[in-house]
């Protein structure tokens, strides 16, 4: 017992295990965790399996890009490594991941954690252990509405109350009598797209006449439909994910109601969502984007588009290039490298400055539209769009592209 | 007598170990050591239900979750202390488990089985409903544990230490438990129900009793699970919950105490280490050491343990309680017959 006790002892002299755990963020001069001369390590969290395992090829394209990057010769000499681990889309995992990346793998920064419910799970923590939660791949209007309570977390693409407010936009001048019924997920996605809607057209002779919701786990959404239809509204905002985007074009095609149809971002994949229900079925639906579609003929020549493709049959060979995630993907890793590139001092307190003052235009994305963030007062990194109507057979741009930001009214 | 000393001498280093290891690892890998010994007291509670007394639950992911969940609001909801909210959630899985134990005096083997599943079935759902207090889909964030000053230690090294003695607690009263009469009862209930009540052994009581007990463990397993992470969500006890703990009894060995932490080491860092293997692929990983470990070890560790210590000669038939657990749920397994002879030779 006594030699059990001298043990323990001995033993808490060893040390603390925070010490070595490596989460507290780097206090005084030197550098921080998960960064050398020659290296820095990013972590990420994705579902690779699961329901939502489609969107592993966004952490495809991201590392793609990385790499594309390493063959060039990587960020002022340093390599960057990017280790991903799988969280099937579950909060809970997502959390044990985030502590296993910050203080076992000892990443110096977090990039592109994918999810709204996975983020919220884990900004707090990461927050605490200052470590950067940069570009979230999820567009809840979370991540920038609060620069001050969680200021090492930042989204990336445009949040959804900034895309609700350019279909608000589209209505007011191309339809300014519009009568609209909503069909929306009840969930934070949902609810944060239609209250940004319902917001940017009061004032305005745009209504919402009618509004429906559904649960992720419904297993059709035909009786909404019909209620909707019944309003006697003239325009259809689809607030859906893949799955009910489809099933609500399905729906509408075999009733006689003819609405405009406006379709939101997440629902609008050609491959996944227009393509089973009949392209022929799609014509005529509205939508907005941010990058450039790479199934698309459009951008066949453009030459970002050519480096991406190039880069992802080099480095990706097993991903499908044509696939609107990767692109996405590549996309944000761009920034993450501008981001790292403008980065003063190998620390993440530094890199947390380089992001929140970034201004730069990433090739792949439309142009015009930029990545632009400024400290506290703007924590929205891209807030524009451009409208996009479907012929048929692809999507095409309209007009010029909408700068709409979520914070100011 | 030697048999004796050498088992205390092997829970001697064990405990050793134990207290040593917080010092070595980082923060992360001490908060797996914790949510292991959690996964234990769990599995322990399992083993009394399975391994001694012979009723099968595949429901236990359902305690663990009302656990979990019971500590996780009265911490954060009602500022009970998390010393304090460890033994209310073992009261109300006692409570529960006494109550699902009603059905088991009248439902035996796959019966009692299908109803133990229906409960772990809907046990997600019942939590994304129950919003209000559990938080729905978003979960719950409970705050981290924080080590008193004069400790001198991390934190993860202090909830290390406090799961460590709630551990050593629990194991210890279930040694107590199944070595007494209790345990004879249980293990003779196991073996012939009908003979156990011509001796006398009240069937009612221990049956109901044994559910209980068994599913307080895993509330307060639960509890302690949860407090490492800091967060939890319906997706924290799936279905697949259940399973690994059946599965980490068996690996462990059934009717074994010490059994259960080996079982709940395998079933939190096998398939962590699958995944890096191969993400695509850690399902497969997984099931395939699974299959592997029952061909080579059907006694599970402890069964390992046994045979080693075995090769010296030594009083016979201490092992009789495992054996005849191994032996009874091979007999009813479907091709389980590679198995069934390894155990009848040792």
């Amino acid at each position: 017992m006594i030699a059990l006790l001298a043990v323990a002892l001995l033993a808490s002299g060893c040390g603390r295990s925070d010490d070595e755990g490596g989460g507290g963020g780097g206090g005084g001069g030197g550098s921080d965790p998960g960064i050398t001369d020659k290296e820095i390590k990013l972590g990420g969290s994705y579902p690779f399996s699961g329901p939502a395992s489609a969107y592993r090829a966004i952490a495809d394209g991201a590392k793609a890009q990385f790499a594309y990057v390493n063959s060039q010769g990587g960020v002022d000499g340093r390599k960057i490594t990017f280790k991903t681990l799988d969280d099937a889309y579950e909060p809970p995992k997502a959390v044990a991941n985030a502590r296993r990346l910050i203080e076992q793998e000892r990443v110096f920064a977090l990039f592109n954690t994918l999810g709204t419910p996975n983020n919220l799970a884990i900004w707090d923590y990461v927050n605490q252990q200052k470590v950067p939660q940069a570009f979230v791949a999820t567009g809840a209007s979370n991540w920038g509405a609060d620069v001050a309570s969680h200021p090492y977390t930042t989204g990336w693409q445009p949040n959804y109350v900034t895309e609700a407010k350019i279909y608000a936009d589209y209505l007011k001048k191309n339809k300014g009598n519009a009568k609209v019924a909503v069909l929306y997920q009840n969930d934070g996605f949902g609810k944060d797209l239609l209250g940004g809607f319902e917001k940017a057209i009061e004032g305005s002779s745009v209504k919402v006449v009618a509004k429906e919701s559904y649960e992720v786990t419904d297993p059709t959404i035909t009786s909404q439909i019909r209620k909707l239809a019944g309003s006697g509204a003239d325009t259809f905002l689809n607030i859906t994910t893949p799955k009910f985007s489809a099933l609500a074009i399905a729906t509408i095609a075999k009733s006689d109601w003819r609405p405009l149809h406006i379709l939101n971002n997440v629902g609008a994949s050609k491959t996944l969502v227009l393509q089973p229900v009949g392209l022929g079925n799609a014509k005529g639906i509205i939508s907005a984007t941010y990058f450039k579609d790479p199934d698309s003929p459009e951008w066949a020549d453009d030459p970002a588009m050519k480096e991406y493709k190039d880069g992802m049959k080099k480095f990706a060979p097993r991903a499908n290039p044509n696939e609107a995630f990767c692109a996405y993907g590549w996309a944000a890793a761009a920034t993450m490298v501008e981001a790292l590139k403008n980065m003063k001092e190998p620390t993440r307190e530094s890199l947390m400055e380089s992001i929140r003052s970034i201004d730069t235009e990433i090739p792949l994305l439309l142009p015009g539209i930029k990545v632009q963030m400024d400290g506290e007062s703007d924590g929205y990194p891209i807030e524009a769009m451009q409208i996009m109507e479907f012929d048929g057979k692809n999507w095409q741009l309209q007009g010029d592209v909408i700068q709409a930001s979520a914070q100011n009214g | 007598m030697t048999s004796k000393r050498l088992r205390l001498a092997a829970w001697g280093v064990v405990l050793v170990l134990a207290i040593v290891l917080p010092f070595f690892f980082n923060a992360y890998r001490v908060g797996q050591f914790t949510q292991a010994m959690a996964l234990g007291i769990a599995v322990l509670g399992l083993n009394l239900l399975v391994g001694y007394s012979g009723q099968i639950s595949l429901g236990h992911g359902a305690f663990f979750a009302l656990g979990a969940y019971t500590s996780a609001i009265a911490i954060v909801d009602l500022d009970v202390p998390y010393l304090l909210a460890l033994p209310l959630a073992g009261a109300v899985c006692a409570v529960a488990g006494f109550l699902l134990g009603l059905p088991a005096l009248r439902l035996r083997g796959l019966y009692l089985a299908l109803v133990t599943l229906g409960v772990a079935i809907a046990t997600p759902q019942v939590i994304k409903r129950a919003e209000g207090l559990t938080g729905g889909t978003q979960g719950m964030t409970v705050d981290k544990v924080t080590a008193p000053a004069w400790s001198g230690l991390a934190d993860d090294q202090w909830l290390y230490f406090v799961t460590l003695a709630v551990t050593a607690l629990m194991f210890v009263l279930a040694a107590f438990l199944v070595r007494g009469r209790v345990g004879r009862a249980l293990v003779a209930i196991r073996d012939n129900e009908i003979a156990a009540r011509t001796m006398g052994v009240d069937l009612a009581r221990f049956k109901t009793g044994t559910f209980a007990a068994s599913a307080m463990y895993a509330g307060v397993g639960g509890a302690l699970f949860t407090l490492p992470l800091g967060f939890l969500a319906p997706e924290s006890f799936p279905l697949a919950l259940s399973f690994a703990f059946l599965a980490a009894i068996v690996v462990g060995g059934l009717a074994t105490i010490a059994g259960a932490l080996f079982g709940a080491l395998f079933i939190e860092f096998v398939p962590v280490y699958a995944a890096d293997v191969d993400e695509a692929l850690a399902g497969v990983i997984y099931g395939g050491v699974l299959i592997l470990f029952m061909y080579l070890l059907p006694g599970g560790v402890m069964g390992l343990i046994r045979k080693i210590a075995s090769m010296k000669p030594r009083p016979r038939g201490s092992d009789d309680a495992q054996a005849g657990a191994v032996r009874r749920l091979g007999d009813r397994a479907a091709g389980g017959g590679a198995a069934r002879e390894r155990v009848r030779s040792q």
